[in-house]
């Protein structure tokens, strides 16, 4: 079993580690949407969602014990997604810039013969890393977005995530940052999330539209998901609470 | 028909190449894309001129000799085939078609369009192969395969090699040809016995001549001639997974593996 640690070492072992730490934020982005629902129920049910992720496996678990599980993990697994494609996208740049028609330039004439989302992976990734940081400084920390005073940090085990999220929504500017990048995610797990299955070998002839089909539905549940929350927001929909 | 070719001239691998035009104004529409080439040569020979340099044997689609990066697109707009049997039908007339060689570090450019496609070679040796004591041919039937492996280890097998998909590959990739190497081998008993040694040490061979990562695209099976599907590459990536929870570790000498 201890092979399992040479898989660094090759090219396609650096995409195993890629495709099953993918497999954990893909599982992750999806808890995040669907948790993310009960703000339509109002400030009560999302503030106690905050709340009870804290009490996450309780009373096997102590009080944030899970949680910190989770965010270990989630962070070792953003770390080595980052670290293994950077790998292999320098391996493969050397190779193609290699013979080109000049320094930046492989062809002079190139026409992609297959899909779009493919070719926004390392683009819509950074787009999502950089997100990523602007999002826990955002909602999490409250750094940015927010007027003095707007942003509620839990108090007493008191959590105002609702309100959080109303007013740090009424800014267009960043609720469409938000939107833009959403739109990055989806490309990124449509390609993702099949290819996941193609990198670990699961994927074959029978089941590759089987495949396909999960990773269209998880990339459209994830994005339209996440866009509404900003959308419902702005709508007034999700207003402050009464 | 009457066309404009603009041709890849290069030396050789130490001096830089450029593009340069040419006019083909005699060129009948049942002609072959090599044969056009042909008569394009035989001009510039009359004229003194160095005639283009490319790749071609069978010319019958067969060998996975020829090449050619034609309009952006590897053995050209027709899928499914090679150079050779592209058809200058397949152009209009007054068209200007661009001519590229494969582009990648393993492949290095030795004139013109032809380049040298021998990190394919030893890909192989590193493990495209199953090891058989020598003495008379057993009889045939003696070991079993049932008819749907045999079919799917037919279908990898039809790879000739030609790297279009290296040159397709956005990043110069080998795996198609990698993974039709190991497949076609896999799905038969007689490759059983050195498959999971087989995987590591091709992909460390394909790693070590310096070709890049697959992102499974798929821009390779779109171009390939023999139409290999990358489920092969799904195999070879699961074939190597094993290999590593069993602990195997190549076997190739790191002189040998060096050798390019």
């Amino acid at each position: 079993m201890t092979g399992v640690l040479t898989l660094y070492r090759t090219s396609v072992g650096k995409k195993v580690i890629m495709a099953l730490t993918g497999f954990i934020l893909v599982g992750f982005v999806v808890f995040h949407m669907y948790g993310n629902l009960k703000m339509y129920q109002g400030p009560e049910v999302f503030n106690a969602y905050a709340a009870g992720l804290r009490e996450l496996g309780y009373p096997v678990f102590g009080h944030e014990h899970l949680l910190w599980v989770a965010r270990v993990i989630l962070l070792a697994s953003v770390v080595l997604h980052i670290w293994s494609a950077t790998m292999l996208t320098m391996q493969s740049q050397k190779n193609t810039f290699a013979n080109g028609v000049s320094g930046m330039k492989r062809y002079g004439e190139k026409k992609r013969q297959t899909g779009y989302a493919a070719y926004t992976m390392r683009f819509g990734g950074i787009v999502i890393f950089l997100f990523i940081i602007y999002h826990l400084l955002h909602l999490t920390f409250g750094v940015v977005g927010y007027g003095p005073g707007e942003f509620k940090h839990p108090h007493g085990g008191e959590f105002e995530v609702y309100s959080n999220v109303v007013i740090g929504f009424q800014n267009p500017l960043i609720s469409g940052f938000y939107i833009f990048t959403m739109i990055f995610l989806g490309f990124h797990l449509y390609h993702g999330v099949w290819s996941m299955f193609q990198t670990l070998g699961l994927n074959n002839a029978m089941y590759t539209r089987l495949l396909r089909g999960l990773a269209v539905l998880v990339a459209l549940a994830v994005v339209i998901g996440n866009i509404s929350f900003p959308i419902a927001v702005m709508a007034g929909i999700v207003g402050p609470a009464a | 028909m009457k066309l404009t070719l603009k041709v890849w001239r290069q030396k050789n691998n130490k001096t830089p190449g450029e593009f340069k035009t040419y006019q083909a104004d005699h060129i009948s529409p049942d002609m072959s894309f090599l044969e056009m080439l042909d008569v394009v040569n035989q001009d510039l020979i009359v004229k003194g001129e160095e005639p283009i340099a490319f790749d071609h044997d069978c010319r019958e689609g067969i060998c996975g000799m020829c090449s050619l990066m034609i309009n952006g697109v590897a053995h050209g707009p027709k899928a499914a085939i090679t150079t050779c049997q592209l058809h200058m039908r397949s152009f209009n007339d007054g068209d200007t078609i661009t001519i590229e060689p494969w582009r990648a570090l393993p492949f290095p450019i030795i004139k013109d369009l032809v380049v040298d496609r021998s990190s394919f070679d030893r890909i192989i040796q590193a493990g495209g192969y199953i090891s058989v004591s020598t003495g008379s041919a057993p009889d045939a039937n003696t070991i079993p395969v049932p008819k749907p492996d045999a079919d799917k280890a037919m279908d990898a097998a039809a790879c000739i090699g030609c790297g279009a998909c290296v040159a397709a590959c956005p990043n110069g990739s080998a795996m198609l040809f990698v993974a039709a190497k190991a497949a076609h081998l896999s799905f038969l008993p007689q490759g059983q016995a050195e498959r999971h040694q087989r995987a590591v040490n091709m992909v460390m061979q394909q790693d070590l001549e310096g070709f890049g990562n697959c992102t499974n695209i798929g821009e390779c099976s779109a171009v390939c001639p023999k139409e290999i599907s990358m489920d092969t590459i799904a195999r070879l990536n699961r074939d190597l997974i094993v290999a590593s929870l069993k602990g195997i570790e190549p076997t190739l000498q790191p002189a040998e593996a060096k050798a390019s």
